[in-house]
């Protein structure tokens, strides 16, 4: 039961006035950074990091704020996805599926409050599924040593691709490239310069914040330069009335639960974000549902599925990132990013020595989704509203913002031309179909995996076989090994089913 | 043949790295692996990774038409220029200014774009200098 006394104690730590406005500011703000066409979890937690951290906002707190807009995005993707078929982020592509039909069909209201409603529910039980489940990945975590942490950051990279992923080679060369950029810098353990070509601004290594802003949000407005006067979204069908009648809740309570289970262990898995929950979550409702073939023209079980699925995979993808410090999606690399900024080391030591922020940021997941429930069905009208806010003043103000967070971090003009270039490079990336999770997980990771590395090999007295030397580290790397190949095989069946409209749309969404 | 260029450039920079990374200074105490493995691994990863697209290319990505590219190369350019004018003219003046040409050339009409700029940029000055107390860009005037 120490469970629940810690999860009181975290309630107690998040119970503050302080705490409660940043949560109901972080919601709000998240919401409409859901919403809002090209901005999504991971470009808009990006850009607010350097920012909370400029503003000195202490661990808890910040952590409270960030966190609320995550949650908060991954409610508001769904917005833009019904009422104008375009999803606000990947992992609310599916709803479009079902949810934009129902618009058409005069019920934009209904499937706006049974979606907001489906997403409570899920990211509830997640939230309760983190509680129970981290502190036991914590107890396996304490067994780990320098060789099976190696082990366990290869496993994350092999999976990050992800199983739909198309060409595995391309995973490779962006964790290479991540990899290699956290390398600049003086080497932690001896204290020599590596790669900085005597260059004084590259000693400290290349900020990861500078690099994390320049892919997710630069990039973006090169990608909106480049499609520019296409795709001027419609007026937003009228709204009718947001509640859902209780009948359709009561139709849809099964897809909310299958989808809740499957979107969380989808999100605890490694290499498996909110996309692929909500991927699931939609697909297996349809084997089982679709007996009428009602789906895909506006089935409210076709929006309450990957709803509740893609936010509880958005919980399920915490428990990894928080008990091992290892993230397994776009969004989460952006939250562990927010953590090392804070100067937190997530991990098992976390849980032991900092149960402060540990407990107070899941406490305030359980106030934030409150908040966005309540936030979310009778407010939704304004965010609508937001939605009409055209990208050619949007995106603009995206770079300004952007601009302004990483010179509050550092204040140096080197710092921003590097972060141009890495919008650049991010353009260039995603045009090649090159993830860009990998690159940036690569960064943040780079050192930490190194240091393991070298760790291993100093018990070891350089005796490479260390590196497999118990069966903890066999299995991680047997599951790096088949999580690599695997999407070779399976992946060929998702792609089938993942019709071709959606991998066109996919392209602009925002990477998970 | 973009994929053909991917390739062969993540060989050359894999060729580089490397080569750099042999030239790493290693001090008189150093542990059994040192600093250079790693960075070599890492490049030999990229290198062989880089070999797949070279010789089995994706199909092309549709790439923008030249004058769009040039549009992304002129965005990139202002904000370029946008990080030495911090320096000089202060954030406020830098930012009306590089805003209302991205806006500009997001579609906006002239005079909605200059509009936006000054908007976009006082209101950040607002929210983020005088609000939150954010240090941003001093310029001859102080703002």
């Amino acid at each position: 039961m120490d469970v629940f006394a810690s999860l009181l104690h975290g309630f107690a730590v998040a119970l503050t006035a302080q705490n409660l406005m940043l949560a109901l500011l972080g919601c709000a703000l998240g919401t409409v950074i859901g919403a809002l066409p090209g901005l999504g979890p991971s470009n808009g937690v990006a850009i607010l990091i350097p920012l909370a951290f400029t503003l000195g906002l202490p661990a808890t707190p910040a952590l409270i704020l960030l966190t609320s807009v995550y949650y908060g995005a991954m409610y508001g993707g769904r917005i833009s996805s019904v009422l104008l078929n375009i999803p606000g982020d990947e992992p609310a592509l599916m709803t479009t599926l079902d949810g934009y039909p129902m618009a058409r069909n005069g019920q934009a209201g209904e499937a706006l409050a049974l979606s907001g409603f489906a997403s409570f529910v899920g990211a509830f039980f997640a939230t309760w599924g983190l509680v129970f489940l981290a502190p036991q990945l914590v107890k396996l975590a304490l067994l780990f040593g320098p060789a099976e942490y190696f082990a366990l950051f290869t496993l994350a990279f092999a999976t990050l691709g992800g199983i739909t992923s198309r060409n595995q080679s391309k995973s490779v060369i962006a964790a290479a490239l991540g990899l290699g950029i956290a390398m600049i810098g003086v080497d932690h353990q001896t204290g020599v310069p590596r790669l900085t070509f005597g260059e004084i601004h590259l000693y400290d290594g290349i900020n990861f914040l500078v690099a994390i802003v320049g892919l997710f949000a630069i990039s973006e407005v090169f990608l909106f330069l480049e499609h520019k006067g296409e795709g001027e979204h419609g007026k937003a069908p009228a709204l009718g009335r947001i509640t859902a009648p209780l009948s359709m809740i009561r139709q849809t309570s099964g897809s909310m639960a299958r989808g809740t289970v499957l979107g969380f262990v989808a999100g605890v898995l490694p290499g498996a974000g909110a996309s692929l929950g909500s991927f699931i979550a939609y697909t297996v409702e349809k084997r089982l549902k679709d007996k009428h073939g009602t789906f895909g023209k506006g089935d409210p079980r076709g929006v309450a599925a990957p709803e509740a699925g893609n936010n509880a995979a958005a919980g399920g993808a915490l428990v990894p990132m928080l008990a091992l410090g290892v993230p397994g999606s776009g969004t989460t690399a952006v939250l562990l990013a927010m953590l090392m900024a804070l100067n937190i080391t997530p991990g098992p030591l976390l849980f032991a020595q900092q149960p402060d922020v540990v407990w107070g940021l899941i406490a305030a997941l359980f106030i934030g989704n409150v908040m966005l429930l309540a936030l979310n069905i009778p407010m939704v009208g304004i965010f609508v509203r937001v939605l009409q806010v055209p990208s050619k003043y949007l995106m603009p103000a995206v770079a300004m913002i952007s601009f302004v967070g990483i010179y509050g971090v550092s204040g140096s003009t080197f710092d921003l031309l590097v972060m141009i270039i890495f919008g650049v490079l991010g353009y260039v990336l995603r045009k090649l179909d090159v993830p860009m999770v990998p690159v940036i997980l690569g960064v943040l990771l780079g050192n930490n995996m190194e240091t393991n590395l070298r760790r291993a090999l100093t018990i070891s007295d350089g005796d490479w076989s260390i590196l497999w030397g118990s069966w903890l580290a066999i299995l991680l790397w047997a599951m790096a090994i088949v999580g690599f190949i695997a999407p070779l095989v399976v992946g060929r069946f998702f792609r089938v089913t993942r019709q071709p409209a959606l991998e066109e749309k996919a392209e602009t969404a925002d990477p998970d | 043949m973009s994929d053909r260029i991917l390739g062969i450039a993540c060989l050359a920079l894999a060729g580089l790295y490397i080569a750099f990374a042999t030239q790493i200074q290693i001090g008189f105490m150093s542990d059994p692996l040192g600093p250079k493995a790693f960075p070599i691994i890492i490049g030999a990863a990229l290198g062989i990774a880089g070999l797949y697209p070279l010789l089995k290319p994706d199909p092309e990505p549709d790439w923008p038409a030249r004058g769009r590219i040039l549009e992304i190369v002129f965005a990139a350019g202002v904000m370029v220029a946008y990080t030495y004018a911090l320096r000089e003219a202060g954030f406020v003046v830098s930012t009306a200014i590089a805003a209302a040409l991205l806006s500009w050339r997001l579609n906006a009409s002239p005079l909605a774009a200059a509009i936006a700029g000054v908007a976009i940029s006082v209101g950040i000055y607002a929210i983020f200098h005088l609000v939150l107390g954010l240090s941003l860009a001093r310029g001859p005037w102080g703002f």
